[in-house]
Order: C-alpha cells, then structure tokens, then sequence
C-alpha cells in the first residue's frame, strides 16, 4: 500500500472514531449531552486523536528508520571494492537505488514481469538497455554486484512496506478502540483534547528552535569534515582563493572576506547617511501630509526582491559605473565591482536604516525637543545635540542590523560584484564574497566529498556566526536603549 | 543662597533687538538651512533611485509582451511529411524538426516569390534563418496531432527569430548585426520589407505566460509557465505549512507560555532566526532535505520547506503582534462566564486577531515569492522545460520559480534574454503589488478601534 | 514668602517687559484663545491660572512662539516684548527664545552631565569664548538656580539621575544659563512633591530680582505664595487681571471669584 493509501486509510479510521465516539458518549446518558461532562464534540475529537496520533508517529518513524536499515543490510552484502569510502559508497547506493527505481518503474509500465525483475541477470540481459527503454538512463553498465544489490533493494523494500501498512493500520484501529471505549459520561474529554492541542502548539513553537538546530548540525557536520580534508590554518589565514576540481585547490577564506567587508563597508557609506538623513527629516521636518506620503513610498524599495536589485545592479548601475567613472578614470572595465554591489546594497538597506531610525527618532520623548526649541535651538541643533545622542545606542543598533544584512545578501553580489576573489584596493575591480562563493561552489554539479565542494559549508559557518554575532550585539544595544525610556 | 549678581561670568549677553538677525544667527540659520537640505536631498535620493529602477526595469521589460511572429500561407505538403501516404503517427514522426523547418523556409520563400519581394542578397537559407528555431517543432506537434492537416494549406503563424524580434523592438539595428554572426543587416532589411507587406508583425505575447523556458538559442520562445507554476505551487505549500505553525507557535507564546528557560530561548531563536541570511536557509535545505532526507532536488517542496522556515519568523511576529492587540477585557470576559482557557483563544482571541493574522501572512508571503537565493541551493536554477505534473506528485517534480527565472534568463548571454528577465519582473512585481494592497485593504477594512 | 502689600507698592514702578494685545489663537478648528491683552512686568512673578483648558498654557506658549511647533496653531493680534511685536516676520523665534526662556512641566533633562545641561544653551548660542568662561556660566547658572551645592562634586554626572526637584532646579538653571530676560514656566511643580515644590517656589521667589517670571499653575495656594500679579483665564478668555492680593482677596469678576472658592474649575 503506498503511503498515500495509508494516509487516506488513516483519515477514513479517523473520522469513524469521531462519530462512534461521539455516539457512544451521548448513549452513556441516554442521549443527554447535559449529563456529560465535556460538550460531545469533545468525545469525537478525543476518538480522532487516539487514532491519528500513534498511527501517524509510527509511520513518519517508519518512513525515517526504514532506509537507513535498508541501506546498511544492503551494503553489508556489496563487495568492499565498492564502499571503500564514504564518496565511494555513497556513489554505489545512488546507483543501487536508482536501478531498483528503474526495476520498479520497468514493472509498473509492464515491459517486465514482477518475476523476471526479480531473476534477471546481467549475464543474459543488458539491463541498462532494458531500463533505458521504459525512460531510466544509467550512467554506466549495471555490475552484478549492483544489479543483485538492486533486487536485494526490493526486496527488502517491499517487505518494509508490507511491515509499515500492517504497523499502522493496526496502531490506528487499536486507537479507534481506545477512543471510543473511554467516551463515557465521566470522562474528561475536553481537559484530554486540549492537552493534546496544547502539546501541538508546543510542538509548533519548537520548530523555531529545531530550525537553529538544523542549521548548525546541517553546516558543523559537514565543516568539520572539510577541516578533515583541508588544513584550519590554511582556510582562515591563505591569501588565496582557487578552487580546482582536481585537486591542490587554495581555499583561503581571506580574499572572500575582505570582498565582503569591502562590500559591506560601500553599502553602509550610501544607506547610513541617505537612510539616517531620510529618517531625520520625516520625523523632524516634514510635514503630515509628505510624511504620510514618502514614508510608505520608501518602505516600497523594501518590499522588491533582491534579484530585482540584482538585475538594477548588472544592468543599469554596473555598466553606468564603467562608461562614467571606471573607464575615464583608468581604474578597469568591468561593470560588475565592489562600488555596483555595494551601491545597489546600499540603496536596498536605505528603507531598513529609514524606517528603524524613524520608530527609534520618534521614541526620545517630545519633551527633550521642547527643551532644546524652548532654550531656543534650531531645529537641526536640537537633532544633532540632543535627539541623535539619546538615540545613539538604537541607530546603532540599526546599523549594525543592516550591516549584517549586507553580508549577508546573496543576489545583488552574485549579479554584481563578480566572481574573482581578490585582494585589491581598487573599488571599481570585480571582487566577490563569501555568497558568491557559496552559490558558487553548491550550484551545478557537486561531488559531497570533495573539499571544494565542502569548503561551502565551512563559508556559511563563517557567515552564520558573523551575522548572529552583530545581531545578538545589536539587539543587546536595541533593548539597553528601549528600557532607557520605559 | 547665594548673591547672583556678585557670581562670576555671569554677564548678560549684549542685549540686541529680536527685529534684526544677528551674525552669529545668520550662520546658525544657514547651518539649520544646510541641514534641513540634505534630508531632503536624502529623501530625493532614496525615490529617485526608487524611481529610476522602476524606469529601468518597465523600459527593459514591458516589450517582453510583445513577440515577433511572421504570418504566411503555407501547404503542408503530404509527400514530404508523411512519405508512406498512410497517415500513421509512428510513420510521420520520422520526419524530425529539420524535415518540417524545410517546409516552412520554403513556404515563405514562395509567399515572398508571390507578393514579388526581392531577396537582395540574402541567401535562401539566411531566409529560413529568419524563421525560429522553435517554430519547426511546434508545427510538427501539430500536424502531428491532427494528421488531417496534411495537403491543405494552412495560415502559419510562427514566431520569428529573437534577432529579428529585437530589431523590430529596437534592441538590434544594423550597427549591431554588423558584428552579429547570428544575423546579417540584409536579413534585417528583408525583415523590414516583410513588416512593410504585412508578413511580420508584433503581436502580444500568451507564450510569455504560458511557455516553458527555452534553450540559449531560442529566446524567442522562452515562457514563465514553469516558473509561475512552480512559484504557485510553493506558495500553495507555503501556506499550507507555515501559517498552521505559525499560527500555533504564537498562540502558545503568547498565550500558554510560562517564563522559564524554554520560552527564552524560544523567543531569542525566533527573533535571530529572522536575520539569518537567506543563503544559510538554502545550504540548510540542502543538507538536510536533500542529503539527509533523500527529497527529490530542484521539487517545489523542498523549495517550500525551506521558504517556511524562513517565513516562519515574520509570521510569527505578526500573528503575536495582533493577537496582543485584543484587549484582555475579551478574554476575561470569556473566561468569566466559565469557558476553558484553550477555548477562550480558539472562540474569541483567535477570531478578532484573524484580520491581522492575515495581513502578517500575505505580506510574509509576499516577502517570500520573491526569495531567491536559497533556492538556487537547492537547484531550482536548473534548466527545467517539462511542466511539473499536478499536485500532489507534482510537488516533487523538478520546478522552477519566477524570482529564480529571472536570475537565470539575467545570467544568459543573448541579450534577448535580459529582456524577458525584466517581463519576468514586472509579473513578478505585479503579483507583489497586488498581494501587498490586499493587505492594505484587509488592513482598513478590519481595522477595529477597542 | 511674600508679604503681598510691599510687592503690590514694588509693582506699581516696574515697567511692563511684555505687552500683548488682542491675542487670538486657533488650533484647527478650534478657538483656544480669545482676544487676551495682558501687560507683563519687568522683575516681577507673573501667575496664570484657571481651569484646565482655559488657554493658559497656550497663552504662555505665544509668548516665545513655542507654538510654531505646532503645525495647526494660528495666533493673530501683537506681542510687544520691549516694544517689538514676536511676531514680525522679521522675527527669528531662534534669537527670540534665547530671551524668553521657558520651564516645562514635567524636568525634561537632557540625557547628559549636569554640566553639558547647563551648557547646552550659552554652546549653541554662543554665549562664551573659551571654557573658562562656560564654567563660569555653569557655575553662576547653578548658583541661581540653588543647586551647585548639591552638585558641585558631580558636574560629570547625567542629569537623568537627579531627583525630581533637582532635575527641575536643573532644567531652571538650564533655561537661566542663556541669559534670558523673561522665564516662561509652565506649570513648573506639577510633577514634583510638595519638599522639592516649596524648594523651587522659593527659587522663584529668588528669581525675580534679576527676570520678569511668568508662571502657569493649576494651584491657587502657588500663585497667591510666588506671584505678584495673577491672571485668571476661563474659557480661552483672560477674565481678570491685576495684584495678586486684589484678585484673591476682591475679584472683581464673578467667575475669578467663583473659581477661588472652588465653585467652578
């Protein structure tokens, strides 16, 4: 049964279990709902619980479990030639895994009997050439080891399917007894179902936690391997940064980080004082009606995509860069540089520095402006002498927030700033980041045990703890500011 | 206290009439000037880059929705298309592609020959250049579909080559086809004749909608189909994952959380989760939906686990924002006549923060279709021309996503493509736009005052 | 305190620092002031009382345009301060404000050191040449204000950090610290206990002798202990004016009466 079936199987159990629930409730006092201590609905739904719960556990479980003891019974039998190492064997299962798909698929459009799926040889038929025909290619000939894996596959496959449908048809009907057997007058369904409902919503919000969790587990993993197969020292302190699918890659981490920071630092020089300028002269000079109006206008530069950003960038602000400054100047030809990303990530950040300076602006207390105007200030002495020092630790705040946001961002570098790692001076040289290279060395076709292919992770690391750095030290400045006023 | 006309230093400033300005006033005016100019230069700065993207992006894109077709009778003769004569599918579809461009070259040649256009040196090949390559293959599905067609003369309708697209769109001109392999300025003088009888002409685009992508050397023919319908299929996913979980993680902060250790670090994840650079969502989505979980790369669902994760945190933060907003009043009314706690949030809290929820949730959305980045890590930037099949299996078929389409068409050399990449942008934004004055709407219309 | 019969004989040779004449006010659609002529003195503490929203406060805002601030406030009529009207357009309320300093309600120090409070005014107009001179100001400005023995030792301390009467007696030497000629206080105890209250009356009191003080209080024990002049507004109207002795003890107007006993307000 495929686990659509079962599902629905499951669904069909559990709707039952409501009704029968339901009735046998009401039946315990003769149909009074009165005399029953939760409202009916109550019993039903504790009857759908009791089936759906185990049932569906056991099967998510089930659906976990059941290919990594598969995968470990099959390569018990495979030649040790063929799992000498962890890239080795993962290549043989993909293999194994992808014959038997084809098997099946083979089965299921009838150009093979369950029965010859099963016997074929690779001596007597050209297995690839059989599966080619119903649509599965093969990169090479199928070895008898991998064709007799394959069958092995399935077998045990179709065993564990048969073991799963039987598990949880049995688990869900075990259920609908139990659900409806406790549905009497005295039973305190509802306190049962909402401790149910309260465990989901728990469950809910513990997603958040098991995302941080998957974060650091999907990227420590695989970073310590690639320390494994590429020396600490050199990926932090190299000065160089070539990657080489053969081998003898430098891998250094110094030239990504200075594009970044490079990056990052043009970015801030355009939103910090347009954003911050911006934000001044909303909450302290306009007037209503411009505020209603500008506020939301620059808040619409927030809602478009980075890619939109990404193509502003290549194709509008990098080649004007070039023919305007670049070339007259003699500092290169290339559209795609530091000064391109860094603009354009700049004008991306300008609503992000605007609007949070904005809320932390109008947050200092009228009565400090009214001070300052009374002692008779003008109004930009009372901005920058009184209103900017109480807001200080919040706009640096925001400004940290917004840096981190800048090495962070991914499109706008990969469309802008280009794909050479280097260490130069020149803003108008094509530069890149840890993004970039990110994308780059995950995008296309990847082998998970090279360290060139690893070394991604390692990069991700590096920027994860770099962004969750300034943002917990921003949030740190943000909430000492706010209590500063509460 | 103490004498204050005996302290020290404290003598009044010359005393001045307020009527006249004085030096020292002058320049701290000019100094409340300056800086008053530059928060409006910033102001200016800021829409007119807004502005001038805006501009760009219309200027580049809006021609995507016009497309080049040539239009000429055309017999589809049956000896060359089905040379055994008994209109067999199996038979017919021996002839390939190139069997039916030939039909098609020569069937403009003729109608040129008739409407008497002379060639002026453009070669009979260069002519049938003029025709896309996608067209052959379309025609073929065609007759192929309808053998019926063969030995009447039909109207062919077919797209002609981005070259001469972009010609009559302005984009090639004969400076550039100069130094063009792919086309020669004779083709374009033909090409101006042809519009000049009536052969050629723009018309708009149902393809763009409709079409799959297509390869580098038929711009003409790439579509957003895919892309719109792997977008739509994510953010189908999207909601049916996110808003639940969200929804309930809220409820349960807001509502059942005790202060303790958990609730904290709860509360510090969600609020980091939401500044974690999308990338790191998509090497997540890599190692463990795709590595570890074995899904199927470049599916709209995986695309969608991820987006969610990453929606997640600014769903969230709206639905807790407005289930703050229902005053407590409601709830200890709820409470007061006797309702279970879990029941006074589900009949009462719940249903007056909805509005807002959903406000929160289409603007989260909104934030999501246009996220780009992890997506190319989980291979959506893949070249996909097959459409996804329909739900569910459809969810783990390879699929693109329209912000993903337009980094790819973006990363193309043809510059035909950097058009369709700006079409595929103004789509892009027009589903933003319309998402985020829903919201706005939704906004007014609910706002409620306690 | 005051003996009310010397100050009354003290007021009739003062000469008038502030004359306003038919002042009126709009807020929006909203007549907040109506036709208010008032003679304030020289070297003499001015009292405005009345009900809340009486325009009071709204009066005394006119007098150093604080209520330009406010977007939708009109005010038609004259402001003579020494025979210039404030609102000439001429007039920069910048230059205008360094002379009618004003107090709010609520101590509203700057979160800096006492010292960059007091200095904050004589920096941005300029007032000194070098820092000698500023501390001087500092100094002579918290003397007056009756604060530098309680401070002295802790100029580098924020002003955010005093207690309630002293931030106000900070905000006070603040406002003095620029040289003014005219102190507008609005409300000035409000916010404060009765000790820290009778502290900064007694201030005031001290004040005079070198300002005009106008002040706008909702107590009617304040104004008859720190004024010699009282105006009783009501309505948006200024029902009375005169001696602070006259109007407390013989209001000519039967609302200035009722008010005092507490009929009405």
């Amino acid at each position: 049964m495929s686990v659509l079936m079962i599902l629905a199987a499951i669904a069909v159990l559990a709707i039952a279990a409501y009704f029968l629930a339901r009735q046998r409730a009401l039946a315990s006092t003769n149909g009074n709902p009165r005399l029953l201590h939760s409202l009916p609905l109550y019993y039903g739904w504790y009857g759908t619980i009791a089936v759906l719960l185990p049932s569906l556990a056991a099967l998510a479980l089930w659906l976990i479990v059941q290919p990594m003891v598969i995968e470990a019974r099959i390569s018990q039998n495979l030649p040790a030639s063929l799992i000498a190492d962890a890239s080795k064997r993962e290549l043989t299962m993909a293999d194994v895994r992808r014959v038997a798909g084809g098997l099946d698929t083979a089965v299921a459009m009838g150009t093979m009997s369950e029965d010859e799926a099963r016997q074929v040889r690779t001596e007597s038929t050209n297995v690839r050439d059989k599966l080619a025909a119903v649509g599965v290619a093969l990169g090479s000939e199928v070895s008898k080891e991998v064709l007799s894996a394959a069958q092995d596959y399935r077998e045990l496959a179709s065993w564990g399917a048969a073991g799963r449908t039987a598990l949880v048809i049995v688990l869900a009907v075990l259920g609908l007894f139990w659900g409806v057997t406790r549905a009497k007058a005295d039973f305190r369904a509802r306190n049962r179902v909402e401790q149910v409902v309260l465990g989901l919503l728990i469950a809910a919000s513990s997603i958040a936690i098991l995302t941080t969790v998957g974060i650091l587990w999907s990227m420590i993993s695989e970073t310590f391997d690639f320390f494994s197969k590429y020396p600490i020292q050199d990926f932090f302190f190299s000065l160089t940064w070539s990657p080489n699918f053969r081998g003898g890659s430098d891998l250094g981490i110094l030239p990504l980080i200075w594009g970044t920071l490079y990056i990052t630092v043009v970015s801030m020089l355009v939103s910090v004082p347009i954003g911050l300028f911006a934000a001044i002269y909303l909450a302290e000079y306009a007037s209503k009606p411009v505020r209603a109006w500008v506020k939301p206008l620059i808040e619409v530069i927030a809602g478009i995509p980075t890619v939109v950003f990404g193509i502003f960038a290549l194709v509008t602000v990098g080649p004007a860069l070039r023919d305007w400054f670049a070339a007259p100047l003699g500092l290169g030809d290339s559209g795609s540089s530091v000064m391109t990303a860094g603009i354009v990530i700049g004008i991306l950040n300008i609503p992000f520095i605007s609007s949070l300076s904005d809320d932390i602006i109008n947050a200092v207390p009228q009565s400090l402006r009214d001070g300052s105007l009374g002692l008779g200030a003008t109004r930009s002495e009372t901005v920058k002498q009184v209103i900017l020092p109480a807001a200080l630790p919040g706009i640096v705040g925001a400004i940290l927030m917004a840096a981190s946001r800048a090495i962070g961002e991914t499109m706008i570098v990969v469309m802008g700033a280009g794909a050479a790692a280097k260490l130069s001076l020149n803003p108008f040289e094509a530069m890149t980041t840890m993004t970039v290279k990110i994308v780059g060395q995950l995008t296309g076709d990847t082998d998970f045990a090279a360290p060139e292919t690893l070394v991604a992770f390692a990069l991700g690391m590096t920027l994860f703890v770099i962004t969750l750095g300034l943002n917990i030290f921003a949030l740190w400045i943000v909430r000492k500011y706010r209590e500063q006023y509460e | 206290m103490t004498d204050l006309s005996a302290a020290p230093g404290f003598t009044a400033r010359p005393k001045s009439s307020i009527l006249t300005a004085s030096a020292e006033m002058k320049r701290r005016n000019a100094a409340e000037a300056r800086f008053k100019a530059y928060g409006m230069i910033a102001v200016a700065i800021a829409l007119a880059t807004l502005a001038i993207m805006l501009f760009t992006i219309l200027r580049d894109g809006v021609s995507a929705f016009h497309q080049a077709r040539l239009t000429f009778p055309m017999e589809l003769s049956a000896e060359v298309l089905d040379p055994k004569g008994n209109r067999n599918r199996e038979e017919m579809s021996k002839v390939t592609t190139v069997g039916y461009q030939k039909v098609l070259s020569k069937a403009l040649l003729a109608e040129l020959d008739r409407q008497g256009i002379a060639q002026e040196g453009v070669s009979d090949k260069e002519i049938g250049e003029l025709i896309s390559k996608d067209a052959a293959g379309e025609l073929r599905a065609r007759v192929l579909a309808d053998p019926a067609l063969l030995g009447t003369t039909i109207t062919a309708n077919v797209l002609a080559t981005g070259r001469i697209d972009g010609f009559l769109k302005g984009r090639v001109t004969l400076e550039t086809a100069e130094r063009d392999s792919n086309i020669s300025p004779d083709q374009l003088r033909l090409a101006e004749k042809l519009r000049d009888a009536g052969l050629l002409r723009s018309s708009w685009n149902w393809d763009f909608f409709t079409n799959a992508d297509a390869s580098d050397q038929r711009p003409e023919a790439a579509g957003l189909g895919v892309a719109l319908l792997g977008s739509a299929y994510m953010m189908l996913l999207v909601l049916v994952m996110c808003v639940p979980v969200g929804v309930a993680a809220s409820i349960y902060l807001e509502e059942f959380a005790p202060k303790n250790r958990w609730t904290d670090a709860i509360e510090v994840n969600i609020s980091n989760l939401a500044a974690v650079p999308s990338i790191v969502f998509g090497i997540l989505g890599l190692a463990i939906f795709i590595n570890f979980a074995g899904l199927p790369q470049s599916s709209s669902l995986v695309g969608a686990l991820v987006i969610s994760l990453m929606t997640l945190p600014t769903i969230i933060i709206a639905t807790r924002a407005s289930i703050r907003a229902v005053p407590p009043s409601i709830r200890d009314a709820a409470l007061g006549v006797g309702a279970s706690k879990m029941q006074t949030v589900f009949h009462h809290v719940l249903p007056l923060a909805m509005p807002g929820i959903l406000t929160g949730t289409i603007l989260g959305l909104a934030s999501a279709l246009g996220e780009t980045a992890p997506l190319l890590l989980i291979g959506m930037v893949a070249f996909v021309d097959n459409y996804p099949s329909a739900p569910p299996e459809g969810f783990l078929d390879p699929a693109t996503a329209l912000p993903v389409q337009v980094y790819s068409w973006a990363s193309r050399a043809d510059p035909a493509f950097i058009e369709r990449s700006n079409g595929a942008i103004i789509v892009l934004l027009v589903f933003l736009v319309i998402m985020n004055v829903g919201a706005i709407l939704l906004r007014r219309r609910f706002e409620r005052r306690w | 305190m005051n003996d009310m019969t010397r100050t009354g004989l003290e007021t009739e040779t003062a000469t008038a620092k502030i004359s306003a004449r038919g002042v009126q006010v709009h807020y929006g659609q909203n007549h907040a002031l109506k036709n208010v002529s008032v003679e304030i003195l020289d070297r003499a503490v001015t009292a405005f009382i009345g009900p809340s929203g009486c325009g009071k406060s709204t009066f005394l805002r006119c007098l150093n345009r604080m209520n330009d601030t406010v977007a939708s406030a009109r005010v038609s009529g004259q402001i003579l301060l020494e025979g210039e009207d404030i609102y000439d357009p001429r007039v920069d309320p910048v230059q205008l404000r360094a002379r009618v300093g004003m107090v709010f309600q609520k101590p509203n120090p700057f979160p800096k050191s006492i010292y960059d409070n007091v200095a904050y005014g004589p920096k941005i107009h300029g007032l000194t040449r070098n820092k000698a001179e500023l501390d001087a100001i500092v100094e002579a400005s918290l003397r007056k204000a009756a604060l530098w023995g309680e401070v002295k030792d802790r100029l580098d301390a924020p002003g955010t950090g005093l207690s309630g009467g002293q931030q106000q007696r900070l905000c006070i030497a603040r406002a003095i610290a620029t040289g003014p000629e005219v102190l507008l206080m609005d409300e000035p105890c409000s916010a404060l206990d009765p000790i820290a209250t009778a502290q900064v009356e007694e201030l005031i009191d001290e004040l005079r002798a070198s300002f005009s003080v106008v002040i706008v209080t909702h107590s009617m024990q304040q104004a008859a202990r720190v004024s010699q002049k009282t105006a009783f507004f009501h309505l948006g109207h200024l029902v009375e004016y005169g001696d602070t002795g006259d109007i407390f003890t013989n209001p000519k107007d039967p609302r200035t009466e009722a008010y005092i006993t507490g009929r009405i307000g």
